[in-house]
């Protein structure tokens, strides 16, 4: 049956129709009708922040840490362009997001009116896809797609844009179980196409002598199953397996398969595994330019199967000898279904060789820090917040730089769904709003944002939303008053010419945390350490621990830019090779 | 290859033109979609052709002509089928037989000097007269890109020339291309 309301209320009932509990926002002139609306019902709870950019990070963290779709509501102009840096950072790392935003009445579109900008357009490429609706009764048919869009084949942020006097203009509502969505707009796995790939894939890895698995994000967006199956998966084949940024928790830090992470700030035997090894298995991965290294020296021995959910990923920068495209969890079942019934199994002799040589290159021990007394190490501060926080339900989220990565490296994840990280886009400024989202969808669990003393600055303004929420985030700030990854940078590659990453005139942290009524902690020294973290997990409140940490520390082990897979820089002793250094200056 | 922060691995793959046909929902933004990706992406875009082609299911066709190795192209189509509206791609070079055709208005300066001869050349290349005003005619010519170009270029020769083209349309000749 339809039902006569006005476009607001149709965007309220679409929200609720799809199951969404909480709305990440903030008002503006072009979405009163909306707000309005919001102010007379009880089935949706708004989260408002201080700043747009806030809302699509919590959205993110929200969606990141829970699987579901995140949903942002803002206002036209500066309020649609300030979300512009979220939906990149969604669309990169493929996060579920749906963002409201308001626009000016439909007479007034293109002449320059107060707040206006032309937000589909600016948000095009940023988007999976994005609506400017111009009739109320499109109104739920449009969110029921943008629901399904954001969550089907690769997810990714989709944008409705709706005039101010849509919101207020009468429609008929329709209910999402009336809305089909034709089949070219949505993915559709090429499953009759893949039933002989599958069979190739086992054929490849029975015989491989040097497999490796390379295990992506991709893994945590098909959802809890996939990350056991690739755990069975790995287990029975008992090949050895590394994760990307995106992909850490997937398989547990102390599963024994597991190297941990690999590329740029990855782990030396994860690396040197993957430039040696005769058979790639890339499940959710995307060989992104962080992981590859260069392309012409990358893994080069090897044949590579690649499974992958978007097949523009296939062959992208990579070529790839099996590729196949569809969702993890669907395929894994399929091909351990294979593998059962024929019987198959690996070479265990060969497999000892293999692993002979990778737990020759674990003794290298290539996370060995030098611990002092006078100072805390970056890396030790990371080490101890694991140890005083692995029993508990911990999320980490991470703001962009040196402490992301040592976070990636010293923290240790058991499961998917608890590491939330900026990967594609890099974005500082993210951890914090994200740990918002994330505490607000998971209120008993402890969310810490590990972040920089830069990266914290960005989005330091949403200490008020964490407050006014009462929600328990915990800011770790490794505070060595550089933009840490920028200043080694310059290091290693500019002549140690620190031009502007040193961030002069930082506020007291402690200060800052209780001027907005949170508590502040700090720590100068590492006896402190321990005392510090304690307190920080055991309070109830918004928390900011001020970490001092050695100033110059860097960030090792390294495949610096230009170099491969087996050129890992180790320490600060060891210099990169000339020719490559200078071919990577020019990159990324 | 490919585009990424690194050097590709040597390749030997050669670069040439491909017609790719795209069948698109008939909505708004949708052009801006596809070009977007091809400017946003760093792909060249030769040519352009967009026209509705079914009224009633609001579909439009946009033929593009491109250039790249294989690779890219390939890439092309994949990044184009991630486009929500997008109901299907076809590299027409690919399939092997496909009829191109374009379309040319050429505004020619007519004297009684140059007159004999440009009817001539008009009526080689079957170009058609389809106005005549202040001492200006306007011919029409479609077909091959290639004959197209000939003939601007026998015109010129002769006198000072305006020359608008659509750009090629490609068909495939195979009788079910697949389309949804």
């Amino acid at each position: 049956m339809k039902q006569e309301m006005t476009g607001a209320e149709i965007v309220l009932q679409s929200l609720v129709d799809q199951g969404v509990e909480v709305v990440f926002g903030y008002p503006g002139g072009a979405v009163l009708p909306i707000y309005d609306t919001l102010f007379k019902q009880n089935s949706i709870k708004h989260v408002l922040v201080r700043q747009e950019g806030g809302a699509i990070h919590a959205a993110e963290g929200y969606a990141r840490s829970t699987g579901k779709v995140g949903v942002v509501l803002v206002t036209s102009g500066p309020g649609a362009t300030n979300v512009v840096t979220g939906l990149t950072d969604a669309m990169m790392d493929s996060i579920p997001i749906v963002c409201i935003t308001g626009q000016v009445p439909q007479h007034l579109i293109g002449s320059d009116a107060f707040q206006e900008c032309d937000t589909t357009g600016i948000t095009r490429p940023c988007t999976k896809h994005n609506y400017l609706v111009k009739d109320p009764n499109k109104l739920s048919p449009v969110f029921h797609e943008a629901f399904t869009i954001a969550k089907d084949g690769r997810p990714g942020p989709v944008l409705i844009d709706i005039p101010k006097d849509v919101q207020f203009a009468k429609g008929n509502y329709t209910q999402k179980e009336k809305i089909i969505i034709p089949s070219h707009r949505l993915f559709e796995p090429e499953i009759f196409k893949n039933d002989e790939k599958i069979n190739e894939v086992v054929n490849l890895i029975s015989k491989a002598k040097k497999p490796i698995f390379y295990i992506g994000g991709g893994c945590i967006n098909s959802g809890p199953k996939a990350s056991e199956l690739v755990s069975q998966f790995v287990e029975t084949t008992g090949a050895p397996a590394t994760m990307t940024l995106m992909g850490l928790g997937v398989l547990g830090s102390s599963h024994s398969n597991s190297l941990g992470m690999l590329g740029m700030h990855g782990m030396y035997e994860a690396n040197m595994a993957m430039h040696e090894c005769d058979l790639l298995i890339n499940i959710g991965a995307r060989f992104d330019d962080r992981v590859t290294g260069r392309l012409d020296a990358f893994s080069p021995n090897s044949k590579k199967i690649h499974i992958d959910i978007d097949e523009s990923n296939i062959n992208k920068t990579i070529k790839v000898d099996v590729p196949v495209v569809g969702d993890v969890t669907s395929i894994l079942k399929r091909i351990l279904k294979v593998w059962k019934e024929n019987n198959l199994k690996t070479n265990q002799s060969d497999l000892k060789l293999w692993w002979d040589k990778i737990n020759n290159w674990k003794k290298i021990d290539c996370l060995h820090f030098t611990n002092n007394e006078k100072e805390i190490k970056p890396q030790y501060a990371i080490q101890r917040l694991y140890e005083l926080t692995k029993d508990k339900k911990t999320f980490i989220t991470t703001e962009v730089g040196q402490h992301q990565m040592w976070a990636a490296q010293y923290y240790k994840f058991e499961k998917p769904n608890r590491w939330l990280t900026s990967g594609g886009l890099g974005t500082m400024g993210y951890g914090f709003p994200a740990a918002i989202g994330a505490q607000v969808a998971n209120p008993d669990a402890l969310v810490i944002d590990v972040a920089g003393d830069a990266s914290i600055l960005m989005n330091i303004q949403e200490m008020s939303t964490a407050v006014q929420y009462r929600l328990p985030v915990k800011i770790f700030i490794l505070n060595n008053e550089y933009m840490g990854m920028v200043r080694q940078w310059q290091e290693l590659l500019h002549g140690g010419r620190y031009s502007e990453s040193y961030t002069d005139s930082l506020p007291d942290f402690v200060k800052l945390a209780e001027s907005y009524k949170a508590i502040g902690l700090r720590a100068k020294k590492p006896k402190e350490l321990d005392g510090v973290i304690n307190e920080m997990i055991n309070t109830d409140k918004t928390v900011i621990a001020d970490i001092w940490v050695s100033k110059e520390e860097n960030c090792f082990p390294m495949i610096q830019s230009g170099s491969a897979h087996n050129e890992m820089v180790l320490s600060k002793d060891q210099k990169q090779d000339k020719h490559s250094a200078e071919k990577g200056k020019i990159l990324v | 290859m490919n585009k990424s922060v690194y050097d590709s691995p040597e390749t030997t793959a050669v670069s040439r033109r491909h017609i790719l046909t795209v069948l698109v929902d008939n909505e708004p933004g949708v052009l801006a979609r596809v070009i977007g990706m091809f400017s946003g992406r760093g792909y060249n875009i030769e040519s352009l052709n967009v026209a509705e082609v079914s009224n009633d299911e609001h579909l439009s066709r946009i033929t593009i002509v491109t250039e790249g190795t294989s690779e890219v192209v390939s890439q092309i189509e994949k990044q184009l089928l991630r486009i929500v509206p997008v109901h299907s791609v076809s590299n027409l070079d690919e399939e092997g037989s496909s009829v191109e055709a374009e379309v040319a208005l050429v505004n020619i300066d007519l004297n009684d000097s140059n007159k004999k001869k440009i009817y001539e050349v008009c009526d080689f290349y079957r170009a058609r007269r389809i106005e005549n005003e202040n001492n200006y005619v306007i011919f029409e010519i479609a077909g091959a890109s290639e004959r197209i170009n000939r003939f601007i270029k026998d015109v010129n020769q002769i006198t000072k020339i305006e020359i608008v083209r659509s750009g090629p349309v490609a068909i495939s000749t195979y009788k079910n291309t697949k389309e949804e």
